[in-house]
């Protein structure tokens, strides 16, 4: 291997995940993802910040905004600081990460429905004895 | 290589008419796209699936800080607990150390080196920012009573924050010692491919961070 042999881009069916569009851009191209990444995480994280401490937003809803809010900002991150896309040369990528959040999806809900459950049931229970 | 990509593949080079006979004899990732991924494309893809498994393993936590939260047992809550101020701090350094890290793994593949080891000391100093805030946010709350072995919501509460606080000190270790190997070695074709690794990581990092800040303190902490 030869010190600086360049990155093995080339003739490639698929993108690594991370890596940034590869033919012959400019420097000032590359960045510009990475600012437009960070001006969009600044402006969502400031909103929530915002809108969780306010007295204008009624209140039950805050919860759920902030949900909205922090899904918007790590599609800003995927998209924006690890590439992810919908280009054919990012399927197996984009397949792997639909499969992660399917398994997020499945432990979260499950573990929060079935505890809320148990803790319902156990509560009859109480006032029961 | 999938077999569903070495399927599009097909669909998208041969036409009717090609010898279906003689393209079965041939691997199935010449058949995808003429040869199969480079090096970068596999080591990225294996540490993207890694990154993944963690972000279950996070999951895991966030489930169990969730179904705990109320359960105080009469010791205090998030609501006397976090200083909105301080996590805003900690979101801002995460948040600008995850973006000079892209401008490194610019730097590193242009090979500028000025760029990739400034851009590289910058994600260190905000990282480390990142790092001395949590520390002192958990020491107080340890030293007001508020320890993780005080109520469960507790427990949940240091393990899923000092579970990302982990990740964020190994995650300083491996940047300098990316920043020593390019020192040492130069910008071979090994040494990117771990750079590609480490800022993937990093970025997971931010991504979580982004979760737990949301559940954990803007929830917690809410009006």
């Amino acid at each position: 291997m030869s010190q600086y042999e360049p990155i093995e881009y080339a003739g490639d069916a698929e993108t690594a995940p991370g890596d940034e569009a590869p033919d012959g851009r400019e420097f000032s191209e590359d960045i510009g993802s990475y600012l437009v990444g960070l001006g969009l995480a600044t402006m969502l994280t400031v909103v929530s910040f915002f809108v969780a401490r306010t007295t204008l937003v009624w209140e039950p809803s805050i919860p759920v905004a902030l949900a909205v809010l922090a899904i918007a900002q790590m599609g800003v991150h995927l998209v924006f600081f690890i590439h992810i896309t919908t280009g054919p040369d990012n399927i197996n990528n984009v397949m792997a990460l639909g499969f992660g959040v399917l398994i997020v999806l499945l432990l979260l809900t499950g573990s929060l429905w079935i505890m809320a459950h148990m803790n319902h049931n156990m509560m009859l229970m109480d006032h029961g004895m | 290589m999938s077999a569903f990509e070495a399927a599009a593949g097909d669909g998208r080079r041969y036409g009717a008419g090609h010898d279906q006979g003689a393209e079965h004899r041939q691997p199935a990732a010449e058949r995808a796209g003429g040869k199969p991924a480079s090096r970068r494309v596999i080591v990225a893809y294996g540490f993207w699936v890694f990154l993944l498994s963690d972000i279950i393993m996070f999951s895991a936590f966030f489930a169990t800080y969730a179904v705990l939260a109320g359960a105080t047992a009469g010791g205090p809550s998030g609501r006397d607990l976090f200083d909105l101020r301080t996590v805003g701090i900690e979101t801002a350094c995460l948040l600008l150390s995850s973006f000079t890290c892209g401008v490194a793994s610019i730097g590193a593949r242009m090979r500028r080196g000025a760029w990739f080891h400034g851009a590289m000391a910058a994600t260190f100093i905000f990282g480390a920012a990142f790092l001395g805030l949590e520390v002192r946010e958990f020491t107080s709350m340890i030293a007001r009573g508020a320890g993780p072995g005080r109520s469960a919501f507790l427990s949940a509460f240091f393990t899923l924050v000092g579970c990302h606080g982990m990740h964020v000190t190994a995650g300083l270790l491996w940047l300098l010692t990316m920043m020593a190997q390019v020192f040492a070695k130069g910008y071979r074709a090994d040494i990117l491919r771990r750079i590609l690794c480490f800022s993937l990581f990093w970025h997971t990092l931010d991504i979580i961070w982004v979760a737990l800040f949301t559940t954990v303190y803007l929830m917690g902490a809410g009006p």
